[in-house]
């Protein structure tokens, strides 16, 4: 046998860890939570057979992702990641509005400058300009069209990967 | 009996008992819904979570893990992951779109009360350069003062 210990997988499920085996590379053994918590929530069979579905190159990212989905899962086990989907989409959202009343208003002071053009400009004007300019362009990814399943509390923004 | 399985049990191709965890929310007549879950996630598994869970949280918890594994099954590298690095893109860019925005209209309502001041400053020089005796009761009636007359007003 040689020198080199068994991957995080291969400790937890007790077993000998080939040299070819497939978790080795994405599961080191100094990180044993990291598994702990892929194995939890999507079993070790599966993420074998996802991570054999996929060329070599793609893996690693493929943990990665598997990872964060568990931990999402773990700490929400309602909604997961959807939690977190539905809260951005939520922000999206918001700021598109914001936007879009920001350049109506950008709009009216033009106009308001223009000396060819009336001065004033009424509410209904104001409103018909801020439903044009809004363009509600979010992708409605898995059919969240609401805040129903908003959760207040998202995964963290900028550290996707652990 | 064979009918009235649920699809999980039909799936597995076993009995499905009467209280059987997965019947509620994986009906026959969706198969796909319980394919896709089982596909990623192992019959065990997704019973080991309803289970750990309140029933009147279990629907909800179902829907979410089928459209999470749908969203594997699509984008088997990144799943639902793919999707929220999209989202934090899109509010990057609109919070950028948004500081730009804000900043000119800020520099349009800045030229605006520069302009402004300076019309106001034209106004109170122009009276300040007009003689007393130019300063008529007609002149002053359009700024609001007194009643017609012929009368004329002394400025210090």
């Amino acid at each position: 046998m040689g020198g080199s210990s068994p991957c995080a997988s291969c400790k937890l499920l007790r077993r000998r860890c080939a040299k070819d085996c497939v978790f080795a590379p994405y599961f080191p053994p100094d990180d044993p939570h990291k598994f702990a918590i892929v194995h939890k929530v999507f079993g070790a069979s599966n993420v074998s057979k996802m991570l054999l579905e996929l060329p070599i190159y793609q893996r690693a990212d493929a943990v990665s992702s598997l990872v964060y989905e568990a931990n999402a899962r773990v700490r929400d086990p309602v909604y997961g990641c959807v939690g977190a989907i539905s809260y951005l989409q939520n922000q999206v959202s918001q700021l598109q509005m914001q936007l879009a009343m920001a350049q109506a208003e950008i709009l009216c002071i033009q106009m308001q400058q223009e000396p060819n053009l009336p001065t004033q400009i009424d509410q209904d004007e104001k409103s018909l300009l801020l439903s044009s300019n809004f363009n509600n362009n979010i992708p409605q990814y898995l059919g969240f069209a609401s805040s129903s399943t908003v959760i207040q509390d998202p995964l963290k923004r900028e550290s996707l990967w652990t | 009996m064979i009918s009235g399985r649920c699809a999980a049990c039909k799936y597995l191709r076993r009995r499905c008992p009467s209280h059987c965890i997965f019947s509620p929310y994986f009906p026959p007549n969706d198969p796909q819904r319980f394919a896709c879950v089982h596909r990623i996630y192992g019959a065990s598994n997704v019973g080991k979570m309803l289970l750990k869970l309140p029933p009147h949280l279990r629907a909800q918890t179902a829907d979410t893990l089928y459209m999470e594994a749908k969203c594997r099954i699509q984008d088997p590298v990144y799943g639902c992951v793919g999707i929220i690095s999209h989202l934090h893109q899109q509010i990057r860019i609109a919070e950028s779109q948004l500081a730009k925005t804000q900043a000119e209209i800020a520099v349009f309502n800045s030229i605006a009360r520069e302009a402004q001041v300076q019309e106001i400053e034209a106004d109170s020089n122009f009276f300040k350069n007009l003689l007393p005796e130019e300063i008529t009761a007609a002149g002053l009636r359009s700024y609001g003062y007194g009643s017609p007359s012929t009368q004329t007003f002394k400025f210090n």
